[in-house]
C-alpha cells in the first residue's frame, strides 16, 4: 500500500470479518480483476457519484445501441459507408467501448462514498432550470422588458438578495440587458402579447419593436 | 503586400473597429470575473452576431477571444483565482508574489508577456500565410477527414488520465451530430418521429447549454462568495517593462503556443505545460517556480496568449475547430457563408489578413486598457457567484430564444446546461462533445466523397498527405498506448521499490 490515495480495500486488501458484508460478488471479483492486477497501476480513489455516472453513461450507449436497428434506416443495394446507420452506429459503439472502459476504471478503484450528496447536487440546480424555462414562457407574453426586470428580482429575492439595494441592481442589470440585445442590437426576440393591449400608434409600435 | 493593405482596409471602418473595441474591453472584463469564461461569452453573444456583416461579427468575438485571458491573469495573481480556466498555471507564481508584495510586477509582467506573446504571434502567421495558401488547396475529402479524426484523436488523448471519459463524450458528440435528418438520403435518424428533433441539435444551442446554463446552474447551486483584492498602486508601464529582461522566455513561450495552438485539440494547457517546463529547466533559479517566479509567470502567461491567433489556421485554412471556441466562429462563418477552407486563402486572402489585423489592434487595445483600469476591473471581480449566476441565467436566454424564438431549443439547452453540470461537478471536460459534433459533421460530409474512388484499404492514403496523417494518427495512438504502459511499468517498479 505505497499509494498515499489508496486506502485499504476491504475483501481485497482485508481479508473480511466473519459475516462481514464486502460487496458483490460481481464487485469483488470486478475489484479482484482491476488494472492494479495487470498493469501494476496503484489503484486510485473514485471520486463521489464517479460510478453512478459512468454506469448511466454506460446504460445510455446501450441503450442507443439497442435503438439503432429502429431509429435509423438500412438502404438495400447501397454501399455500407453510404448507409444512414453508418456514422450513428460508429459514434454509439465508440461511446460504449469507452464508457465501458470508464465504468470499468470507475469501478476498479477505491469507493469513496459521498455518492448520494454528489447526486443531490446533480439535482439542487434542476430548479434553476425550471425558474430558465418559466422565464421563456413569460417573455411572449409579458414582453422582453417586463418578463426579464420580473425573473431577475425574482431570482435575485429567491437566492437572498432581498435589499432595495440589489433589487435595483437587479432591475438595472435586467434594463441594461434589455437595451443593449433588443434596443440596440436589434435581436430577434418576439414583442409581448402584453403590448397588444395598449392603444394603437406609435408608442405601442415602439414598445413592440424595441422592449 | 497589397492583400495585406486590403485586408487593413476591410479593417477601417467605423462599424468593424467599434466591434473589436467592444469585444477587446468586454472580453478583458469578462475574462477578469472568474466563473463566465470566453466560452461563456461567446456563446451568448453568438446569436446577436448573425446579424451583423461577417466582418464585424467576427471581429466581436475575436476580440472577446483574444483578450479573455489577459484579463483573467488579474484575478489569477491578486485573489489566487484564475479569471479563465487556461490563467490557472499564472496562480502558482502570480499569486506568491502579490503576497510578498509585488502585486503590480506581477500584473505588469503578466500583461507585458501577453502582449509580447500576442504580437509575435499574429506576425508569425501573417508570415506563414503565403505557404498556407499554398498546402491549404492541396487537402481534399480524404485529408479533410483524416485531420478531422486527427483532431479528435488529439482531442482525447490531450486529457490525459480522462482519455477514456474524453472518448466516450466524443463519441456522445459524434452522435448528436447524427441525430435528425441525414443529409444524403433523407433519412430520419433517432428522432423518435418528434418534429422538434428533425433538425437535428443545434451547435449553437448545445454550447449554451454546456457552458453558459451550466456555469449558471453551478454558481447559483453553490456557496456565495464575493472574494475582495486590496487596489494596486505605481506605474503599469514600467512594470510591464521589466518583461524586456524575459524576452528569451517570451520568444519561446509564443513558439511553444504556436505550434500547438495550430494543432487541432491540443490548446493553451499543452503549451503552457511545454513553456512553463522549459523556462524551468533552462532557468538560474528552478526551485524559484511556483514561489513567486518572474521567468514561470512569464511563460505561462506569454505561451497562453499565443495560441488564439494559432488556433485560427486549421479553422481558416480547413475548416477544422480544433477546440470549443473556434467551434463557435466556426458557426459565424457558416452563418454568413464565408465558408474556411482551402478556397478561402485562395479567393478571400485580404478577408484573414483583415483577420490578422484585428488580432493585433486588439492586443494594443487591451494593453493600454489594462494600463488605466486594473483598479476599475478590481471591483467587478467583487460581484457575489450567485448573482454572477442569475446575469449569466439572463444573458443566456438571449443567446437560446433569438436563434428561432425556439421554446424546444431553451429545452433543450436546459437539459444540457444540466449534463454540462453534472460533468463539472465530476470534474470532466465538456469540450469533446463540441468537437465531437463539430468534427463528426465534418467527418460524415467528407467521408462519403473521400471513399468514393478507394477500391482497398491502401487507396485513402495515396496522396501524401493522406499518408502523412494516416501515419500521424497511428503514431498518436501507438505513442499514447505505449506511454500508458510505460507509466504503468514505472509505478510498478517504485511500488515493488518501496
Amino acid at each position: 500500500m505505497s499509494d498515499p490515495i489508496a486506502k485499504p480495500v476491504p475483501g481485497v486488501d482485508i481479508p473480511p470479518r466473519p459475516g462481514q458484508r464486502t460487496g458483490t460478488r460481481f464487485q469483488r471479483v470486478l475489484r479482484t480483476i482491476s488494472p492494479r492486477i495487470v498493469t501494476g497501476v496503484p489503484r486510485r480513489a473514485a471520486g463521489p457519484g464517479e460510478v453512478v455516472f459512468a454506469a448511466g453513461f454506460f446504460c445510455l450507449s446501450l441503450i442507443l445501441l439497442l435503438l439503432l436497428p429502429f431509429q435509423t434506416d438500412w438502404l438495400p443495394r447501397t454501399k455500407i459507408f453510404v448507409q444512414p446507420r453508418f456514422w450513428p452506429a460508429i459514434a454509439i459503439l465508440t461511446m460504449l467501448v469507452f464508457s465501458g472502459g470508464h465504468l470499468l476504471r470507475a469501478l476498479a478503484a477505491h469507493p469513496s462514498g459521498g455518492a448520494w450528496e454528489e447526486i443531490k447536487g446533480w439535482l439542487r440546480p434542476l430548479e434553476f432550470a425550471l425558474w430558465f424555462l418559466g422565464y421563456v414562457q413569460l417573455v411572449p407574453q409579458a414582453g422582453y422588458l417586463l418578463a426579464t426586470i420580473l425573473f431577475t428580482c425574482a431570482i435575485s429575492w429567491r437566492l437572498g438578495y432581498r435589499s432595495l439595494r440589489w433589487m435595483g441592481l437587479a432591475t438595472l442589470f435586467a434594463l441594461g440587458t434589455v437595451l443593449v440585445f433588443r434596443s440596440l442590437l436589434g435581436v430577434n426576440i418576439p414583442s409581448g402579447a402584453i403590448y397588444e393591449l395598449l392603444p394603437p400608434g406609435g408608442f405601442r409600435s415602439f414598445l413592440m419593436t424595441r422592449f | 503586400m497589397d492583400m495585406l493593405l486590403s485586408g487593413i482596409g476591410m479593417l477601417m471602418h467605423l462599424d468593424v473597429l467599434l466591434a473589436l473595441l467592444i469585444g477587446s474591453v468586454g472580453g478583458v472584463i469578462i475574462g477578469a470575473i472568474p466563473g463566465v469564461g470566453p466560452a461563456v461569452a461567446i456563446a451568448i453573444l453568438l446569436p446577436a452576431t448573425f446579424a451583423l456583416p461577417p466582418l464585424v461579427g467576427l471581429v466581436m468575438l475575436l476580440g472577446i477571444y483574444g483578450s479573455s485571458m489577459f484579463g483573467g491573469a488579474l484575478p489569477a495573481i491578486l485573489i489566487n483565482t484564475p479569471g479563465t480556466a487556461v490563467n490557472a498555471l499564472t496562480t502558482y507564481d502570480g499569486h506568491p508574489m502579490t503576497k510578498r508584495g509585488e502585486a503590480l510586477k506581477a500584473l505588469g509582467l503578466a500583461y507585458g508577456a501577453s502582449f509580447g506573446s500576442g504580437i509575435l504571434s499574429i506576425l508569425a502567421l501573417i508570415l506563414l500565410s503565403p505557404v498556407l495558401a499554398k498546402v491549404a488547396p492541396m487537402f481534399g475529402s480524404k485529408e479533410i477527414f483524416l485531420a478531422a479524426l486527427l483532431g479528435l484523436v488529439l482531442v482525447v488523448i490531450a486529457h490525459r488520465g480522462q482519455a477514456l471519459a474524453a472518448g466516450m463524450l466524443a463519441g456522445f458528440g459524434v452522435f448528436l451530430g447524427t441525430v435528425g435528418l441525414e443529409p444524403l438520403k433523407y433519412t430520419q435518424r433517432f428522432t423518435f418521429d418528434q418534429p422538434w428533433l428533425a433538425s437535428g441539435f443545434d451547435l449553437i444551442v448545445v454550447v449554451l447549454g454546456l457552458f453558459a446554463l451550466s456555469q449558471a446552474f453551478l454558481l447559483l447551486s453553490g456557496p456565495e462568495d464575493a472574494p475582495d483584492a486590496k487596489p494596486i498602486k505605481g506605474s503599469m508601464a514600467r512594470a510591464m517593462g521589466r518583461t524586456f529582461r524575459h524576452k528569451r522566455i517570451v520568444a519561446a513561450g509564443t513558439g511553444f503556443g504556436v505550434l500547438m495552438g495550430m494543432i487541432p485539440g491540443v490548446g493553451e494547457f499543452t503549451a503552457q505545460f511545454l513553456s512553463y517546463t522549459y523556462a524551468q529547466k533552462t532557468s538560474k533559479d528552478p526551485d524559484a517556480f511556483g514561489n513567486g517566479s518572474e521567468e514561470g509567470l512569464v511563460a505561462s502567461e506569454s505561451a497562453n496568449n499565443a495560441v488564439p491567433a494559432a488556433a485560427m489556421i486549421p479553422l481558416l485554412a480547413l475548416g477544422i475547430p480544433g477546440e470549443a471556441l473556434t467551434a463557435m466562429m466556426l458557426s459565424v462563418f457558416y452563418v454568413h457563408n464565408v465558408i474556411p477552407g482551402p478556397q478561402l486563402f485562395q479567393g478571400q486572402i485580404d478577408f484573414v489578413y483583415a483577420l490578422y489585423a484585428a488580432m493585433i489592434l486588439l492586443n494594443v487595445i487591451v494593453v493600454l486598457f489594462m494600463m488605466v483600469s486594473s483598479n476599475l476591473l478590481l471591483k467587478i471581480i467583487r460581484i457575489p457567484t450567485r448573482f454572477l449566476g442569475v446575469m449569466i441565467l439572463t444573458l443566456s436566454f438571449v443567446g437560446v430564444y433569438s436563434l428561432r424564438n425556439s421554446i424546444s431549443d431553451c429545452v433543450i439547452a436546459a437539459v444540457f446546461g444540466w449534463i454540462g453540470l453534472v460533468l463539472k461537478r465530476q470534474d470532466l471536460p465538456p469540450v469533446p462533445i463540441i468537437l465531437g459534433l463539430v468534427l463528426g459533421g465534418i467527418m460524415e460530409t467528407k467521408f462519403r466523397p473521400a471513399m468514393a474512388r478507394v477500391e482497398v484499404f491502401a487507396d485513402f492514403f495515396q496522396r501524401p498527405i493522406a499518408a502523412f496523417l494516416g501515419l500521424a494518427i497511428l503514431a498518436l495512438v501507438i505513442g499514447h498506448l505505449a506511454s500508458l504502459r510505460r507509466q504503468a511499468l514505472e509505478r510498478a517498479e517504485e511500488e515493488a521499490g518501496a
